[in-house]
């Protein structure tokens, strides 16, 4: 008997487990355990997430061109601000998915330090230039929505100053994995920068409440209706979904291609390469 | 429609600069995000395929891989 397997079984027997990636839902329903440890499987995942790309990629798609063309057409249009308005349905899920990108970062690098996960590791060193081009995004267009509205394309108040640092937060993942040539020790030290710059995400959120701003407020709050009339949220809200879609796209597509590139010398990877088919 | 023609379209009532620069970013992004996907895909199996044949050809056993 393997020392692995009667460590398993004096754990069954005494009812405890042996630390590290063993029992993170210790007593949770069979089914979601068994999915959790699937995930951090390289193989399962690229195995079953060929349909999901295609999925996400056609309904990112569908959904953020209907969004657009529907919020530059045929969106009411605001009564202080006129047409200027329009440029919210880019701003506004830019700025969402530039927050919730830099969450995922920092979900993985708690799973990376915490369980050591593979696939963890793969999300943090893949996802940060999308992430940084979506703040870019937001950034932009905040300075040319800022630039008829406010009077000046760039003000150093709240909102804009920690999106700002959310910006350098994702050069500093960017350059910080690029200067430790060791991919573990790199990727752990991400982990701690990703999990720890998630503290600017609440001052982003609350910035426009704790700061006298020249920001307008949330547009969507969890708690009441939205100010706008549903002509004006409606598409918004098509363009947040599709967002969310481009999201789960880049982060399954990137993903698919660092597990090839990771998993170079396994059987499967080699007969997909060798092969025209896809496992 | 909100607009009367496509030229009030265009103008956006006088701030069509700003709506279409917005416009055009976020575009230009979306475009060049997802062809970059493609791209990335096509360059790494060429890579892989191109690592594949080299060790072939040097007599190597394909099985003993990094």
């Amino acid at each position: 008997m393997t020392l692995k397997k009667q460590m398993e079984t004096a754990s069954r027997r005494k009812g405890w487990s042996f630390g590290v990636g063993g029992e993170p839902f210790g007593g949770k329903p069979k089914a979601l355990k068994q999915f959790w440890h699937r995930l951090g499987s390289p193989k399962w995942f690229y195995q079953m997430s060929g349909p999901w790309q295609t999925t996400f990629v056609i309904l990112a798609v569908l959904l953020l061109v209907t969004g657009m063309a529907w919020g530059l057409a045929f969106a009411p249009p605001d009564y202080q601000q006129g047409n200027s308005f329009r440029i919210i349905y880019v701003h506004v899920p830019a700025a969402i998915l530039a927050q919730s990108v830099y969450v995922a970062l920092g979900a993985a690098g708690v799973l990376l330090l915490v369980w050591r996960m593979k696939m963890a590791q793969l999300v943090l060193e893949n996802l940060v230039g999308f992430g940084a081009w979506m703040t870019a995004l937001a950034l932009f267009s905040g300075a040319v929505w800022g630039k008829p509205t406010w009077g000046t394309w760039w003000v150093f108040d709240g909102r804009t100053t920690s999106t700002l640092v959310l910006l350098f937060l994702y050069f500093g993942l960017y350059a910080l994995r690029r200067a430790i040539p060791a991919r573990e020790a790199a990727g752990r030290a991400c982990a701690l920068l990703a999990v720890v710059g998630v503290i600017n995400i609440p001052v982003i959120k609350y910035s426009v409440e704790w700061w006298t701003t020249l920001h307008q407020g949330a547009t969507f709050k969890l708690t009441e209706a939205p100010a706008m009339p549903a002509s004006m949220w409606a598409p918004l809200l098509v363009n947040v979904l599709g967002a969310y879609c481009l999201f789960a796209a880049n982060l399954v597509a990137k993903l698919r291609t660092a597990i090839l590139r990771q998993e170079q010398g396994a059987a499967w990877v080699r007969e997909w390469v060798a092969g025209a088919g896809r496992p | 429609m909100m607009f009367e023609d496509w030229q009030a379209f265009i103008a956006m009532g006088g701030h069509g600069l700003y709506v279409w620069m917005a416009y055009s970013a976020a575009v230009a992004l979306l475009i060049a995000n997802l062809t970059g996907l493609g791209v990335e895909r096509r360059r790494t199996r060429r890579h892989l395929q191109a690592q594949l044949r080299s060790r072939t050809e040097e007599g190597l056993d394909a099985s003993e891989a990094p």
